[in-house]
């Protein structure tokens, strides 16, 4: 941080203790920082949905949006206006208390994990030592809104898609956390700037490789995207657990959604893609949080490309492959890299 | 408290008639064993228009539109049914030049339903890419559709006795280019599926019928010959140019839904094939009989000539007589066998008509493929079955 920069905010902070007292300056201050981490993350929400549509359509030789503004570029918020002033519909036989708990259950998480997200050197909210283990113990709350949605919704498509995301999110966090387990052995923390300083040298991502391949389909399947939609799977359960939702309830499902697919790339970028370094030392001239949009974009990219092109799998056979594919790859890989380690003598 | 056994009853869902992967107004109640089927049982009748009776109160002619209406996703296909077996109540044949032509319709009726199935399909087991790209292609076939008979869907362009009118200056050129284009386009289909470990793991081995059960359940077309059976009407018993063409049957191995998409791909390049050897052995020549009495006058002819005028009015209010008679006419649509049967007592209008849709006998059969797989594989399945409503119910 620069000298300037550090003298504006002591300045700031000298004059918010002296209007307010310590105790709320020190609340409001934590709450500015909220909204300066939060804006982009909704504002990349409402964005990834335009460049959804623009990417999938260019794939599908057709154009995407192109009416709202130059280039569709407004289009999101009118998405957004729309689905604000639409009714939100409450269907009789609903649990009204869980109906309109879950979607805010799994907006809230997508969110909080961005907490301790480093986007370069020293720019993060809150810089804690366990903060691989946060993003996973948050991470994994996500799945009791779509639980509860489809409880609540007291429809069979809804009932069904909430069982089959608990079975998804639940197997596949598992492997998703053993993929992670080599990363903190090899950066010999859990804090993730410190996770970002060990890939100076080497990034994660080639002793790693097969592990970050199942890092990245363990996450496509935990935030239910294609081919792993199976919770929404429209061509079987209508809309799986937001069958029963209208208006900006089931726009939160998809805020949430499209905030866990920024976390969880983001997290990829930062765990094996070296976060905000640059591929080559003299390429360090443009700032590391560039960088850090490059590498979560192009894997934002591979999640859109994926549902563009494949299938969708079926149930048991996305069981299947989370139990008996990634999770003995990953322990295997695991037993292979504190072998290599011990071996080298570096642990 | 009783005891501590608990009772565990199968859930039932009501699948459709409204819901996105339907085909239309397809209903099935299932029961449902955690997410295997375990009783499937298909509903029709959503859709029931009474073709089959109102085609007793229309003339010959009038009848005709009909059934591009009947399976809405190979129209003129089934006018083909209904042409021919009026032709052969009245004992007249087409001219060379309009069986021809018919028979490139039907081809391309052929590919614009089995395109549609690939669509339908891939949406169904999730590849939304592939209903894009099948309707790029449609899009052409729809064109040209167009310019021969003015519509772009429901046609009515055969008739007892030829076609409508001729093709367009062009249009041979078009599909032409229409044909030297497409194989291109089925490799880029099946670069997407075929091979594709998903498509292949949500395809095999679902919905598996042997040779025996699918003649036991009456199935026609490519669900037959997905199960091994090279039958086909247009090979076994030949109607318009088709004995004077060169093409293949493509036969499936194990009866499951892979087989038949494999099946229904490869009659993509053989229909492709055909129609370029019909436009090869074409020539020009007339487009109907030119025995007037069972066919429209040529406009020019009419308004010079009283005689025409008059068979042109009477052609259009009271229709022509056809003689007493009973026939069935079957002939090849995409989805296989489409019967028509006529009762004749000798007037213009049929006394009693009766349709034979292929998809009739392959919903029925919903019933026994479905049991023991799971919910995603009943999506597979109505789409691997090709289903249209439109027929099933008339």
């Amino acid at each position: 941080m620069s000298e300037s920069l550090k003298a504006i905010l002591d300045s700031l902070h000298a004059f918010g203790t002296g209007l307010v007292g310590d105790m709320w300056w020190t609340l409001i201050w934590t709450l500015i920082k909220i909204m300066i981490l939060l804006a982009p993350v909704l504002f990349m929400v409402t964005y990834i949905t335009l460049a959804e549509r623009k990417i999938i359509g260019f794939m599908q030789v057709r154009y995407g949006p192109n009416r709202v503004g130059f280039w569709g570029i407004l289009q999101p918020l009118a998405d957004a206006a729309k689905l604000l002033f639409k009714e939100l519909l409450i269907p009789e036989k609903v649990d009204k208390s869980v109906f309109l708990l879950a979607p805010a259950l799994t907006l809230v998480p997508a969110l909080v994990a961005w907490a301790v997200i480093p986007f370069a050197p020293g720019i993060v909210l809150a810089d804690i030592n366990i903060g691989i283990l946060f993003i996973l113990a948050i991470s994994s709350m996500g799945v009791y809104g779509i639980i509860m949605a489809g409880w609540g919704s007291n429809n069979r498509f809804s009932f069904l898609g909430g069982l089959r995301s608990a079975a998804q999110m639940v197997s596949y966090e598992v492997s998703m956390g053993f993929t992670l387990i080599p990363v903190v052995m090899l950066a010999g923390s859990l804090n993730l700037t410190d996770v970002v300083n060990a890939q100076k040298g080497v990034w994660f991502v080639v002793p790693l490789l097969p592990l970050f391949v199942i890092y990245f389909v363990s996450v496509v399947a935990e935030t239910n995207r294609s081919p792993f939609d199976l919770p929404e799977a429209e061509a079987e359960l209508v809309a799986g657990f937001i069958t029963e939702y209208s208006a900006m309830a089931s726009g939160l499902f998809f805020m949430g959604e499209y905030a866990n697919m920024i976390l969880v790339s983001f997290m990829g970028s930062i765990l094996f893609l070296g976060g905000w370094l640059p591929p080559v030392g003299f390429l360090d001239f443009i700032p590391g949080i560039i960088w850090l949009g490059i590498k979560a974009s192009l894997l934002l990219f591979v999640f859109l490309w994926i549902r563009a092109t494949f299938p969708r799998y079926r149930y048991d056979q996305l069981m299947r492959l989370g139990w008996k594919v990634f999770l003995p790859i990953s322990l295997l890989w695991i037993f292979v890299i504190g072998l290599g380690m011990h071996l080298l003598g570096k642990a | 408290m009783k005891d501590t056994e608990t009772e565990f009853i199968n859930y039932t869902v009501n699948f459709g008639p409204q819901h996105p992967a339907a085909h239309g107004v397809l209903r099935l109640l299932l029961e449902l064993d955690g997410e295997v089927v375990v009783r499937a049982d298909p509903h029709i009748g959503f859709l029931h228009r009474g073709t089959e009776k109102l085609l007793e109160h229309k003339t010959y002619l009038q009848g005709l539109p009909y059934f591009d209406r009947l399976d809405y996703m190979s129209m003129i296909a089934e006018e083909h049914s209904w042409v021919l077996a009026v032709e052969r109540l009245l004992g007249i044949t087409a001219p060379v030049r309009a069986q021809y032509i018919r028979v490139i319709f039907s081809e391309l009726t052929r590919i614009l339903n089995h395109l549609l199935f690939l669509a339908a399909h891939g949406l169904d087991v999730g590849a939304m890419t592939m209903f894009i790209y099948c309707f790029r292609e449609r899009e052409r076939i729809m064109d040209i559709y167009e310019a021969a008979s003015g519509a772009r869907m429901h046609a009515a362009y055969f008739r007892p006795g030829g076609v409508a009118r001729d093709l367009p200056e062009g249009l041979e050129q078009k599909i032409r280019d229409f044909t030297d284009d497409f194989p291109a386009k089925i490799d880029e289909y099946e670069i997407l599926l075929t091979n594709n470990r998903i498509w292949k793991q949500r395809l095999v081995n679902i919905g598996v019928v042997s040779a025996r059960e699918a003649l036991d359940l009456g199935f026609v077309g490519p669900m037959l010959r997905g199960s091994g059976i090279a039958w086909d009407l247009r090979k076994a018993e030949p109607y318009d140019a088709y004995d004077r063409l060169e093409f293949d049957i493509p036969i499936g191995k194990n009866g499951d839904s892979y087989d038949r998409y494999l099946v229904r791909v490869e009659e993509l390049r053989q229909s492709n094939h055909i129609i370029r050897q019909c436009l090869d052995q074409m020539r020009p020549g007339p487009i109907k009989t030119e025995l007037f009495k069972n066919s429209i006058p040529y406009r020019k002819e009419m308004q010079e000539g009283m005689e025409s005028l008059i068979v042109h009015f009477k052609q259009f209010s009271e229709g022509y007589e056809v003689p007493p008679g009973e026939i069935y006419v079957a002939t090849e649509s995409p989805k296989g066998e489409l019967g028509v049967y006529i009762i004749s007592h000798g007037e213009s209008k049929p006394y009693r008509v009766k349709i034979r849709a292929a998809g009739f006998n392959h919903l029925q059969a919903m019933k026994s493929m479905l049991v023991g797989h799971m919910l995603a594989d009943v999506t597979t399945l109505v789409g691997s079955i090709d289903i249209v409503f439109g027929e099933i119910d008339r």
